[in-house]
């Protein structure tokens, strides 16, 4: 099998009864249209770093909805922001703002300066 | 004085709507855009899920136009309908004035057109297509790309045009998952060695025998399904489609290079019921003209006298036009009484 | 000990000019709270330049000293006279509003500049204390005691009207707005509202303490002594309200010069600031430093940039505009969304008085620190140029979504008979640009490198790109020394101009919409127009270059959901089809993704009219 780049965490099956899912509750908060997400996939397709490494938009996303955090930080960093996914999604999700927070929410990239409201702080 | 029923639009809806009217002694005028009669079944050989002759059904709904009740005035662009004191008034481009006691709207759907999804590279690179233009190949029998040869590969794209909101379209057209597995097929009829794939992002196999021959794709003519959206299309040098989708089951990007694309469009209003479906306050969100109620007046609209029938208020299948128009006809006759 | 340094203070203010005041007048004490005003307000800006300044980094520090001494400060004299006394680019936008600023604030100055006049004269110095020329009538109560006093004083009178005017209209405008041909007002603080307050109270009760000496001691002008005779002549007990009046002037004074530094009327000083960097070869660079405060400070919240927003008048988006998000800023309460929800069009930028160049101050504190440890990026896969080219096309991610484009410019570059390596064909990377937008610099560092790194490599000394957002970036922020940059419509503005392709000329009624990151952003105006007149009957918008609408779509907001961008969008494009074209003509991937979207006009890239409209048998007469 093909290694995706980072493992599920270790009992290899989603216990939605003990997945921590509130970092998704805030999400969708700053990114409503998420909830809107159909799984189409069209924002992997489209990726412009496919090419160079391996970027799952759709499966980060599903991943950070079900509670699977690990391994998630190394993954987002690949994105490199062009805004193609946002272009192509035919239920008008915000993908870019979705990653971003995604970053901001998991710790990995925090603002520079104070913004008091912010995501995650 | 004599009661008339004007009917706009001529396809399945109209026709079947004229017929059972006049059956009932009403007099029909029939008004239709285009040179004859037949609306958008015109372009079908053959029709899901149980590959009817399209020829037989339209035999079958247009035949019946020939009573000596209904009169049909084709090539006439209705582009202003209005009531004038209980009357209503139809104008065409020429100024005629065609005057009725009802009117029932049936002005139908236009399918999507594709150039609009840029990215697919409809118009702009070889050898991808639209349904419409599947149907209109497979006529005399065989199906060629560009360069000659009959297509090796192929994949039919759903939701082109629909479920999307980059171009405005929320709504399922409902017809276009069916009518991929049946054009699959028949491509598989056409090409028994050739390789068919079927991008979705939900099959609905709503209707009956949809789920049913969807089954017999994939037993007995090895369709693949592959679940992910195409983003984008673009021609190769040997003229070719290469596409990029994510096989979104597996997780992973996926690249395809075929020998023909087809896009399966889905439905929009025509622009005759954009038009007169704004002009009478009846425009729903899409364009659409709406119905009085969902469940209980779907046929009649707000305003006294006009009714609605087929695809001008959503898209609908053949079968349930017809029923639809049937319908339409019986809420008409009442109406008049 | 402390005796004696007083003593000496005092031999010191006896020596010095300041004294002559004090004998002259025999010390009046309603000057101490001006002065008092006046010590906080000047240690407070000079504690706040001087730490701003000095936050600015060294390199752009030596640029500013060697500047200080060239025609640069001339100039930036000369932008202070028109800018932030005449305010004439305000005066430009709307007389009345413009007026309004302008008898404000060059109406204050006047009067500063001909008291001091008047008090110089008097006391033959021009170093007397600087309060006997603000409370010049209280003191000098007597006529012909010097040449030219008839006239000065006419001139006083004469300015305090003007001035007056201006705090009617200011005070109009506060509740009337629509009336300045604005649409709302800004939102304010309650430190502005008392400095706001004792503003508008200064030059009423200026005028009311002079009436009031000029009615004792008939030493006003026409404005003045008429009040002054009305007060005597309605048996209004004057002596004792005196010293009461002039009392409240200075206080007033002091309460404003104390509000000053932590209102919004802070403008006022550090405009001229703003003004002196600028022209001093100051730029606003990637970090917030002191710079960047400099600019927040100047903001002087007229709210010009509200009409100017998009998001404002199309999508109902009322609390991003620069005016609240500077004051955010300032006052610390900034939020993320206000941070992030902006299209980043810079129409505000064009329209700001100031200068203030608000987009690029958000970009800065967007910023974000990201764990070195943490990032996986990596981008080997690129592939470098294989032959030898003369020209790099690099369509843009965005561009690849619009391949009606790239296959225009291939078949423009066929016909011009140009050897072009088509950089990101197949596994290109982002230029950039919308990473540094969001603020992951180290990121966005990291893709221009290794771009860079294949752009060099190719030995190619022009680039081309279809995508005005890369476009930028490779200007401004690659720093590609010796190479030089098209966009593909100035590209193509020079084939023809050299007749390497010819093009026919269509009846197609074209109008041309202006991409921020190209016009604004680059300043590109001129270019595509021309190349569109080649090709067909270029209509005008009524909101174009400089002041063309945004599609609503853009790399630089994250938080604007579909539908509003949808409503932005809508309304860029009831303006850009009002003449009924044939076709609405892009230069930006983006936008014409967008405007198609909206399903109103035929839309395309300039790229695509050009190709369709190629001379036809050029090629062939040549064989």
């Amino acid at each position: 099998m093909k290694n995706f780049g980072f493992k599920i965490s270790k009992p290899r099956a989603i216990d939605l009864d003990s997945a921590d899912t509130s970092l998704y509750k805030k999400l969708v908060k700053v990114v409503p249209s998420l909830e809107r997400c159909i799984m189409c996939g069209g924002c992997t397709a489209t990726c412009s770093v496919n090419n160079h490494t391996e970027f799952n938009l759709r499966k980060c996303h599903l991943l950070f909805r079900r509670g699977q955090l690990d391994g998630l930080t190394q993954e987002l960093d690949k994105c490199m922001l062009c805004g193609k996914c946002t272009l192509v999604c035919p239920r008008g999700v915000n993908t870019r703002a979705v990653v971003m927070n995604m970053r901001i929410l998991l710790g990995c990239a925090t603002y520079e300066r104070r913004v008091s409201h912010a995501v995650g702080k | 004085m004599e009661q008339k029923v004007l009917i706009i639009g001529a396809g399945v809806a109209g026709a079947e709507a004229a017929a059972q009217l006049a059956e009932n002694g009403i007099r029909v005028c029939l008004l239709e855009k285009s040179a004859e009669t037949g609306g958008n079944v015109k372009n079908w050989v053959k029709l899901f899920p149980d590959f009817t002759s399209a020829q037989d059904v339209r035999n079958g709904i247009f035949d019946k136009l020939k009573h000596p009740n209904i009169e049909v005035r084709t090539g006439v662009t209705v582009h202003k309908l209005a009531e004038e004191n209980g009357q209503w008034i139809a104008e065409d481009q020429q100024g005629n004035r065609y005057e009725a006691s009802a009117v029932l709207l049936a002005s139908g759907f236009e399918p999507f057109d594709a150039n609009r999804k840029e990215e697919l590279g409809y118009g702009i690179y070889d050898n991808i297509i639209t349904s419409i233009e599947f149907e209109k190949a497979t006529k005399a029998g065989q199906l060629l790309t560009t360069q000659g040869n009959a297509p090796k590969r192929i994949a039919f794209l759903n939701c082109v045009g629909s479920r999307d909101e980059k171009v405005g379209n929320n709504y399922c057209s409902r017809v276009c998952c069916i009518n991929a597995v049946k054009q699959a097929i028949e491509y598989k009829e056409l090409v028994p060695d050739g390789e068919a794939y079927v991008f979705y992002m939900d099959l609905r196999m709503s209707g009956q025998c949809y789920e049913e021959l969807y089954r017999r794709s994939q037993q007995d003519f090895s369709v693949n399904f592959i679940r992910g959206r195409i983003s984008e299309a673009s021609g190769t040098i040997d003229k070719r489609v290469q596409i990029k989708a994510e096989d979104t089951l597996t997780g992973l990007p996926l690249k395809i290079t075929v020998d023909m694309l087809v896009l399966m469009v889905g439905m929009e209003p025509s622009e005759g019921t954009r038009l007169l479906a704004r002009q009478n306050g009846i425009a729903g969100e899409y364009g659409f003209a709406q119905a009085a109620g969902t469940f209980l007046a779907d046929n009649q609209t707000g305003k006294q006298g006009l009714f609605l029938a087929g695809t001008c208020k959503r898209p609908l299948t053949i079968p349930e036009t017809l029923a639809d128009a049937r319908s339409a006809s019986l809420q008409i006759m009442e109406y008049l009484k | 000990m402390l005796l004696e340094s007083s003593r000496t203070f005092i031999e010191f203010l006896q020596d010095t000019s300041l004294f002559i005041t004090v004998k002259s007048s025999h010390f009046i004490s309603f000057v101490v709270p001006f002065y008092l005003g006046c010590i906080f307000l000047f240690s407070v800006l000079a504690y706040k330049y001087v730490r701003w300044i000095r936050n600015i980094s060294k390199r752009q520090r030596r640029i500013m000293w060697r500047n200080l001494f060239s025609r640069k400060s001339w100039e930036a004299l000369k932008e202070t006279f028109m800018e932030s006394l005449v305010h004439r680019k305000i005066y430009k936008r709307n007389p009345l509003l413009g007026y309004m600023h302008m008898s404000l604030a060059f109406g204050w100055f006047l009067m500063i500049f001909f008291g001091k006049v008047e008090s110089s004269i008097f006391n033959h110095s021009l170093l007397d204390d600087p309060s006997f020329a603000i409370f010049f009538r209280f003191f000098v109560r007597e006529k012909g005691l010097y040449p030219g006093q008839n006239t000065l004083s006419f001139i006083m009178d004469f300015l305090l009207l003007i001035v007056l005017s201006g705090v009617l209209l200011a005070i109009i405008k506060r509740f009337r707005s629509q009336l300045m041909g604005m649409k709302k007002t800004t939102r304010q603080t309650a430190i502005d509202k008392v400095a706001l307050s004792a503003l508008w109270w200064i030059f009423p009760l200026r005028l009311l303490s002079e009436s009031v000496t000029a009615g004792l001691a008939h030493n006003g002008s026409f404005l003045t002594q008429t009040i002054g005779n009305l007060l005597v002549s309605i048996k209004l007990p004057l002596e004792s309200m005196e010293l009461f009046v002039w009392w409240a002037y200075s206080l007033d004074l002091c309460l404003f010069f104390a509000c000053l530094p932590f209102s919004r009327y802070m403008h006022i000083f550090t405009e001229v600031v703003l003004i002196f960097l600028r022209k001093l070869g100051v730029r606003t660079t990637e970090n917030f430093n002191g710079y960047s405060m400099v600019q927040l400070n100047a903001c002087s919240r007229c709210g010009i940039c509200i009409d100017a927003c998009q998001l404002g008048f199309s999508a109902g988006v009322d609390n991003i505009q620069p005016v609240n998000f500077v004051a955010d800023t300032r006052y610390r309460r900034l939020t993320a969304e206000v941070l992030n929800d902006c299209l980043m069009c810079d129409r505000c930028v064009e329209a700001c008085p100031v200068g203030v160049e608000s987009t690029l101050i958000r970009q800065q504190i967007r910023t974000k620190k990201v764990d070195e440890n943490k990032l996986f990026y990596a981008y080997n896969q690129a592939e470098k140029a294989r032959k030898k080219y003369n020209v790099i096309y690099f369509a843009g991610c965005m561009t690849h979504l619009t391949p009606g484009i790239i296959t225009s410019m291939k078949k423009i570059f066929e016909e011009a008979n140009e050897r072009y390596w088509f950089m990101d064909e197949d596994k290109g990377l982002c230029c950039g640009r919308p990473l540094r937008q969001q603020g992951f610099i180290q990121q966005a560092n990291e893709l221009m490198l290794k771009n860079k790194e294949l752009i060099v490599s190719s030995g190619i000394k022009l680039l081309v790109t279809s995508c005005p957002i890369c476009y930028k970036t490779f200007k401004n922020d690659y720093r590609l020394n010796g190479m030089q940059i098209m966009h593909h419509t100035e590209y193509i503005d020079y084939l023809i101009k050299y007749g390497r392709i010819k093009v026919e000329k269509s009846k197609l009624g074209i109008v041309y919409h202006d991409p921020c990151e190209l016009g604004r952003g680059c300043k590109i105006y001129d270019e595509p127009r021309r190349v569109l007149q080649s090709v067909g009957k270029l209509q005008r918008a009524e909101y174009e270059r400089e002041n063309a609408f945004c599609c609503g779509n853009t790399m630089g907001n994250s938080v604007l959901p579909s539908e509003k961008q949808q409503l932005v969008r809508n309304e860029a494009l009831d303006m850009l089809t009002k003449s009924n074209p044939d076709i609405l003509a892009t230069a930006c991937p983006l936008c014409k993704k967008t405007f198609a979207g909206g399903n109103r006009v035929k839309v395309k890239d300039i790229a695509e009219i050009v190709a369709e409209n190629l001379e036809k048998s050029s090629n062939f007469e040549a064989e």
